[in-house]
């Protein structure tokens, strides 16, 4: 069990049995992940320059995120990390808000209404009980959302990820737990968070079902993860998929990976991007041409590039307004202190 | 209306809360034994399996899904067994239940209640007797209350679960079956964030909450009886905290003894002191009194009277505002 990741597209580009998805479908994610890469390094630059704080770059990743999102209905649920903005922007999050809260501003996290994603989780593993409790709810409601939670390789070793799959398992909640086994949690290696073989195999401890899947492969991701949430909406439970990727980037934009790390596995990866195998393939279609691709790119720079002005645009917090997130209604004795805070010279 | 104690009054609570579709009870053994402190007895005949949820024993999975349960339009009400144990679902608490209505900017909330038996004096195991409110209290965005009686278990209680907040629901385990009153059949709220003036009196105020206000209250009879016209507080609401009732208090009486069984230092009795000394120092006849447990575990069975405030602490701390 486990030992070849699925796998629909080589990384030239061939096709391995049948396409789960039609040519015109493929070339919408492939857009998207196009999109998703523009706004990543987009980001990157902009910390660089001093407009963003901390950014945690996703390359090589959006096959994992787009392929995976894209199985998904929107009133359907994402719960994921400070690493999955292509996923929450491809379920509905507008760059702006990601942008924000990377600029350093709390109403980033304000995901719009009807779109059912959750402000990144900024602890490591908290959050995938939350997609057990959100999909547990929908249930109790009588509606058929499922709910996906991204996390990666590192997450799997807190202990909320055994409570979660585990209430997962017991409960038989429609929730996808989707691991991007990108290879690394800052300077640990995956072979040195867990001594399981896969990652995929702890799905079977917890009696949940279980995939492991070329992660840069967006064809095998979407597969995979459209049979997770098929089976959780028909009320079979939840899975634990291992998307296999690699985190081309540092961890953070305050992180050096040359401490830890070489740059082989970078190169290796590199001959696998989750984009160009897309590209070739749909080249060979006669799907792709170097003028739409162009296009795509800059338009998405041209959307991203609003976003921020958006955001930058945006006055900072008043002192007033930092009491305001508290609660329903401010209380008395925060009150007082808003008018302390008021008297500040 | 029927005569009930406190763990009855929270059972009733519970009972019609329930009738609220969108509420749902979950915990350790919380169904089919009705909890270990039979406070739930009966409500898993009659709401079911799928709104009263035994659960398998892990705090950070009962409180993290019943957090994802509440944003996605539940209303859950958590009960842990003992605060002791709450420790391994606090993180979920701090940095999920806590934070979400700020980190989202109102789009998700956790309306949500998080009942928590607290409390030594009954000779419990190790990790049983616990009283760590003060650490729910510092938490930013969590609302703590701890009822004393009948009345107010139900009637906070229902007020929790219409709460639009995440509410930490303390509950004294010593008094579940200590005290019993007459309480309404039908739904009330006893309001967050209102301290009950128990006794008026003019010469000193005791203040406190939750188990303490058997002690207090012992110590009013001891006191009125010698002579000292004594004012009563049961704060109710660590937070918020109903500052006014309790200077208000402080400008008649100019002497207070403030009583928590945590221990002693940075406990929310310092928090009282605190206000007390920003708001109504100039009103003070005399030093405030703390009576608390100490800065030690509670000890077991055999030598937890040490620990526990006494009736004798809190009328001789009454005395020494008194000689001032
Ligand atoms: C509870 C917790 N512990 C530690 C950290 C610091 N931290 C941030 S990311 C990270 C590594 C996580 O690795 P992984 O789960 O593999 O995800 P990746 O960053 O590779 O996407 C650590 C240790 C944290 N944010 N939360």
């Amino acid at each position: 069990m486990f030992d070849t990741p699925l796998q629909r597209l080589t990384p030239n580009g061939d096709l391995l049995g049948e396409s789960p998805l039609p040519l015109e479908e493929i070339r919408r994610l492939y857009q998207a992940m196009l999109s998703a890469r523009v706004y990543d390094r987009k980001c990157s630059v902009m910390q660089r320059q001093g407009r963003l704080a901390t950014y945690a770059q996703f390359e090589g990743q959006e096959a994992s995120q787009i392929g995976a999102v894209a199985a998904l209905r929107k009133q359907d649920w994402v719960v994921g990390t400070y690493r999955d903005a292509g996923a929450m922007w491809f379920h509905g999050y507008p760059w702006v808000n990601l942008i924000l809260g990377r600029t350093g501003d709390e109403r980033g996290g304000r995901a719009p209404d009807g779109v059912n994603v959750t402000p990144p989780s900024i602890t490591v593993g908290g959050h995938m009980i939350h997609a057990v409790g959100t999909a547990w709810a929908s249930r109790i409601k009588g509606d058929d959302s499922v709910s996906l939670t991204l996390f990666g390789d590192g997450a799997t070793s807190e202990g909320d990820f055994h409570e979660a799959m585990n209430f997962a398992g017991v409960y038989k909640t429609p929730t996808i737990f989707m691991c991007q086994n990108n290879g690394w949690a800052i300077s640990m290696p995956r072979d040195r968070q867990t001594a399981s073989k896969t990652i995929a195999h702890k799905s079977i401890a917890y009696g949940v079902a279980g995939a492991l899947v070329d992660g840069n492969d967006l064809l095998a991701v979407y597969e995979v993860c459209k049979q997770a949430v098929d089976r959780a909406r028909a009320g079979e439970g939840a899975t634990l998929i291992e998307a296999l990727t690699y985190r081309m980037g540092p961890h953070t934009t305050t992180d050096d990976p040359s401490r830890y790390r070489t740059n082989e596995g970078v190169e290796e990866w590199a001959q696998k991007d989750p984009i160009e195998r897309v590209r070739r393939y749909l080249e060979s279609e006669g799907a792709w041409d170097p003028a739409w691709q162009a296009e795509v790119e800059s338009e998405e720079s041209d959307r991203v590039e609003t976003a921020v002005s958006e955001a930058e645009a945006l006055t900072p917090w008043t002192a007033d307004e930092i009491f305001e997130g508290m609660f329903a209604e401010i209380p008395p004795h925060l009150a007082y202190q808003q008018s302390l805070l008021r008297r500040r010279p | 209306m029927t005569e009930m104690n406190i763990a009855q009054a929270v059972n009733a609570g519970l009972a019609t809360a329930l009738e609220d579709e969108r509420v749902v009870l979950i915990g350790e053994d919380v169904g089919t034994t009705g909890g270990v402190f039979r406070v739930s007895d009966g409500l898993l005949a009659r709401f079911g399996p799928e709104r009263v949820i035994d659960t398998p024993v892990a705090e950070s999975g009962i409180v993290g899904a019943a957090f994802g349960m509440a944003i996605n339009g539940l209303k859950p009400i958590v009960e842990i067994q003992f605060m002791g144990f709450t420790y391994p679902g606090f993180d979920q608490i701090i940095s999920h239940v806590a934070r979400i209505r700020n980190r989202s900017r109102h789009r998700f909330t956790a309306p949500m209640v998080i009942r928590i038996p607290y409390g030594a004096g009954i000779g419990a195991a190790e990790h049983h007797s616990e009283s760590a409110e003060v650490i729910y209290a510092h938490t930013p965005g969590l609302k703590v209350v701890v009822p004393s009686t009948p009345y107010d278990a139900k009637g906070l209680l229902l007020a929790a679960v219409e709460d639009p907040d995440p509410v930490v629901f303390l509950e004294p385990i010593r008094m579940y079956r200590a005290i019993r009153e007459d309480v309404p059949d039908e739904p009330y709220t006893v309001p967050i964030g209102v301290a009950e003036l128990v006794e008026e009196g003019d010469d000193v105020t005791l203040i406190g909450y939750g188990a303490m206000m058997k002690e207090i209250g012992a110590a009013f009879e001891l006191l009125t009886a010698s002579g000292v016209s004594v004012e009563v507080i049961d704060v109710r609401s660590l937070v918020p905290l109903d500052t006014e009732t309790i200077i208000e208090s402080i400008r008649k009486t100019g002497r207070a003894v403030v009583v928590q069984e945590a221990p002693r230092t940075a406990g929310f009795g310092a928090e009282i002191v605190a206000q007390i000394q920003e708001h109504a120092l100039f009103s003070l006849e005399a030093p405030v009194e703390r009576v608390t447990g100490w800065d030690t575990i509670v000890p077991l069975r055999r030598a937890e009277k040490h620990y526990m405030p006494s009736t004798e602490d809190i009328v001789q701390a009454a005395h020494r505002t008194l000689l001032s």
